[in-house]
């Protein structure tokens, strides 16, 4: 058995660790091959061959690929498929966009957000906001995955896996890219951090929101929010964590002015040790929370951010 | 042009799933079921977009069991002209996967011709997030996922995405599939007259053996079970033990 793994590459780039943690979800599926896609990809092809675990590489480079369109990748996906029993990616934006579109051009059923391989047939999955788990043993030929790169380690350094060119067939043109909104940080993503600092609507505006951010800062953290802060434009859309946001599970996750709804909680309860400042003592997050202090965040969280 | 957009009967997103204790899946019987959230932002988008002019007549279709009909007369309540009941399950417990749907859709699409495609991006049940993508493969369409922001110009659409890096803005020639995320709108409740209107408003009833779709599962469910539920923790008085915590644990 043989898995191709769509690496996450962004501008030229391979985001190691949510490809890592791919690779070692994968790795008990069959040899796994990596494959970078992008108008430039070697780079991001050298970055996967170092990658513990990866076999081989593929580096298919057109301009046709860049900005990940769903299309033309999907396309390149499945040109390449007939080689491979499972074809997997770890479960960015990116990859939810493409792989079910690959999945369905194969005709079998899409197994999203995989957050444990039983066996090669067989996978576990959160669904209902992670409020059950079911396991379910897929009947297609092929089966293509998205892993939740939360529940799985990255795989550490050390490889070297031969790196070969494929060539990219042509497909019609359906989308084209306009524009990225891309905020430059210098915080560490929220996806890989080992700390994460949250704030709810309790924050009460984009100013106030630097509250948040400072402690952050203080702690090398990454900023996350809820979908409240961020419908109410205290914070961009890629902070959002929860149920159809990030899942995150740091080390630390520190939830300042954030109630504890189900779709929050399913994008974080698994952090190692959760921090909930709440002035209600009632608030659900509080359930979940290892360390809960009940005070107002505007005193709680500079006081953190000075003592620390 | 005409819009189609599909709507699927979920558990109320503020109703907390249990597990059977059979293990056999989550418990719906006598649960509320409401539409999926995000279906909710699609049939609003619809209605927006035919009210600034871009979209003559919005289709509501709904692929499940048949109290999925209830759904479908909040599409109409909220502004969709007609519907589309396919009835393809008996039981509220059988989930109908997004590949069978995709492929009853097509099928719909077919028949139809819409020029675009407007669905949620995920339901809040399976939380797959995967059949419009399988939609727009199963046409050969162009997709915008994940929207925040959808501009009809002419024979494409611009639509901004929400993406993990931020946002990304295309452009998508029609016909084409739109998933919505949170940020596209927020959704209308119906009036009381429109709901009193949407009882007379055309809903057609089929079944997916009309369209010739074979909805068996490709994935079978082995088991389902709770997730390891959190020990619950402790109540700390001021930020000084707080911090004295966090460094007993080495967090920090
Ligand atoms: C389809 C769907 C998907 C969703 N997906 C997500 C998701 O991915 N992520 C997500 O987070 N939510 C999601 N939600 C929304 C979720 O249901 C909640 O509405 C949201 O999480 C609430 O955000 P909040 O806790 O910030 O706001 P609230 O629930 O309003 O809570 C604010 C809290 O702040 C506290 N507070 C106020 N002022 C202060 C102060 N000065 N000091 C200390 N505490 C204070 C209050 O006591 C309160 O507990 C989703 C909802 C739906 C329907």
């Amino acid at each position: 058995m043989a898995v191709l793994l769509l690496g996450e590459v962004n501008n030229g780039e391979l985001s190691v660790d949510a490809t890592a943690k791919a690779v070692t979800a994968a790795k008990s599926l069959g040899d796994v091959t990596v494959l970078c896609a992008g108008a430039s990809a070697a780079a991001a092809g050298e970055a996967a061959a170092k990658i513990d675990g990866v076999a081989k590489v593929l580096v298919a480079e057109d301009a046709s690929l860049s900005h990940r369109l769903a299309e033309p990748t999907a396309a390149l996906i499945v040109s390449l498929a007939g080689d491979y029993s499972h074809i997997v990616a770890p479960a960015t934006t990116d990859a939810k966009n493409v792989m079910p579109r690959v999945a369905a051009l194969l005709d079998v059923m899409v197994i999203s957000d995989v957050s444990g391989v039983v066996d090669a047939d067989t996978f576990e999955r959160p669904i209902y906001a992670g409020n059950a788990i079911q396991t379910v043993k897929s009947k297609d030929s092929k089966k293509v995955i998205t892993f939740r790169t939360s529940t799985f380690d990255a795989a550490g350094e050390g490889g070297s896996a031969a790196v070969e060119t494929v060539g990219v067939s042509d497909a019609p043109s359906l989308s084209s890219w306009i524009e990225d909104k891309v905020a430059e940080s210098d915080r560490p993503e929220l996806t890989s951090a080992k700390i994460v600092v949250s704030g709810g609507r309790g924050v009460g505006s984009e100013e106030d929101f630097k509250v948040i951010e400072a402690l952050a800062d203080k702690l090398g953290a990454a900023v996350g929010a809820s979908r409240a802060a961020v419908d109410s434009g205290f914070a961009p859309n890629d902070w959002q964590v929860g149920q159809t946001g990030k899942v995150v599970a740091p080390e630390l996750y520190i939830a300042a002015g954030i109630s504890g709804a189900i779709q929050h909680l399913a994008g974080m309860k698994d952090s190692k040790i959760i921090v909930a400042i709440n002035k209600d003592k009632e608030a659900p997050i509080f359930q979940v929370a290892d360390f809960g202090l009940v005070a107002d965040l505007f005193d709680a969280v500079p006081e953190l951010t000075s003592k620390l | 042009m005409k819009v189609l957009v599909p709507v699927k009967r979920v558990i109320d997103y503020n109703v907390k799933a249990r597990v059977k204790a059979d293990g056999s899946g989550v418990d719906l019987a006598n649960v509320k079921m409401s539409m999926n959230p995000f279906d909710e932002i699609a049939v609003e988008e619809a209605i927006r977009l035919k009210e600034k002019g871009a979209v003559e007549e919005i289709v509501a279709v709904s692929i499940g069991v048949k109290q999925a009909q209830e759904t479908l007369r909040t599409a109409l309540a909220m502004g969709a002209d007609r519907a589309i009941l396919v009835v393809a399950a008996d039981d509220v417990h059988n989930d109908i996967e997004p590949l069978a749907v995709a492929k009853i859709l097509a099928k719909i699409v077919e028949e139809e011709a819409p020029k675009m495609v407007i669905l949620g991006k995920q339901a809040i049940d399976n939380d797959m997030n995967a059949t419009g993508q399988m939609l727009a493969a199963l046409l050969g369409w162009g997709q915008a996922t994940f929207a925040s922001e959808v501009v009809v110009e002419g024979e494409a659409a611009k639509v901004t995405r929400e993406v993990d890096g931020g946002l990304q803005t295309i452009e998508v020639k029609l016909p084409a599939i739109v998933t919505t995320d949170l940020r596209l709108n927020e959704p209308r409740y119906a009036s009381l007259p429109n709901i009193m209107k949407a009882k007379k408003k055309p809903l057609d009833e089929k079944t997916a053996a009309d369209y010739g779709v074979d909805v068996s599962p490709r994935l079978e469910v082995v088991k389902t079970t709770e997730p390891e539920a959190r020990q619950a923790g402790e109540m700390v008085p001021d930020v000084d033990t707080l911090i004295a915590k966090l460094k007993e644990k080495g967090v920090v």
